[in-house]
């Protein structure tokens, strides 16, 4: 990307700090809702990463796909499941607490302490094809990715057959176990939970 | 794009940070759906990886952004799924909190 120096410093400074920060507020804010969208600002920030990278398609498809299609589908599923519900205090969760960030923490320091000391084979920045990714995408696509590309279309056609299957709702009239009528209520209005009294 | 402007070590630090982010809200959240959002941060922390590396280092091919492109189209099946998977659960048993989700243990 043709812009200055200064500048790329800046964006990247901009961005990254959103980005750290949008991820640490989805995982610690009380409110789901806030997440969400937060998650939302996380996506299009690393968009913003890949156009500093020279990826324009690559930024487009993460607007398209995670912003558009993924974070709506959270916020869907958010708004069918929002329920407001007294979590049960765990006995042992500042041990789990403990120990889960102990265990981030050194993840972290052993990942930092990879990129910062192994010796990367840059290449020349000559070799670049800069603004003609999109093309050389298309390339590599159609010659020798073709075959993951096809697979993966299968792959959404199935997860789109899955999705529906475990989402829909019984239109069954009669339960095929207990032979009693089923009520075609939403759940979120009034239903006896199926599995609850188990534990 | 002048290669000595940012080094690719902030891009890797970066990704590495948000990867371990999305693995503490993984293991510390209570409500599912922020499980899947945590998984869609690392998902998105290992494409800032593969896309710095195609920039950095196979500039000419760039192979790592198809593999990035495959890898958003995978994360939108899953998240696609996963949340159906959700959605089903809460029909089931009325609550979205991890700790509920037992019927798997012995």
């Amino acid at each position: 990307m043709s812009i200055a120096i200064t500048t790329q410093f800046i964006c990247f400074t901009v961005l990254s700090l959103v980005v750290i920060t949008g991820a640490l507020g989805v995982v610690l804010l009380e409110s789901i809702v806030y997440s969400a969208f937060l998650l939302g600002g996380v996506f299009m920030s690393v968009a913003g990463l890949y156009l500093l990278l020279n990826a324009s398609f690559v930024a487009a498809a993460q607007v398209l796909v995670y912003v558009g299609a993924v974070n709506v589908l959270i916020i869907f599923a958010i708004m069918l499941v929002n329920k407001k519900e007294d979590l049960k205090p765990i006995n042992d969760i500042k041990s789990r607490r403990i120990i889960s960030t102990s265990i981030c923490l050194t993840l972290l320091s052993l990942l930092i302490r990879v990129d910062l000391t192994n010796v990367w084979s840059l290449s020349s920045p000559q070799t670049s094809i800069g603004e003609e990714s999109t093309i050389r995408i298309g390339e590599h696509l159609f010659s020798d990715y073709l075959l993951p590309f096809e697979v993966a279309s299968v792959l959404l056609l199935m997860a789109m057959i899955g999705a529906i299957v475990l989402a829909r709702r019984d239109v069954m009239s009669k339960d095929i176990s207990t032979g009693l009528p089923v009520d075609q209520e939403l759940i979120e209005k009034s239903s006896e939970p199926l599995l609850t009294n188990k534990n | 794009m002048n290669l000595e402007s940012i080094p690719l070590q902030a891009f890797l630090i970066v990704s590495s940070v948000l990867f371990c982010i999305g693995i503490w809200g993984l293991l510390n959240s209570r409500n599912a759906v922020r499980v899947l959002m945590s998984i869609e941060l690392m998902l998105n922390a290992v494409n800032i990886n593969l896309m710095a590396f195609s920039s950095y280092i196979d500039n000419n091919l760039i192979q790592g952004q198809v593999f990035a492109i495959f890898v958003i189209t995978v994360a939108a099946a899953e998240a696609a799924v996963g949340l159906a998977i959700l959605l089903s659960l809460y029909r089931n048993r009325v609550t979205v909190d991890m700790e509920n989700f037992n019927l798997l243990k012995w």
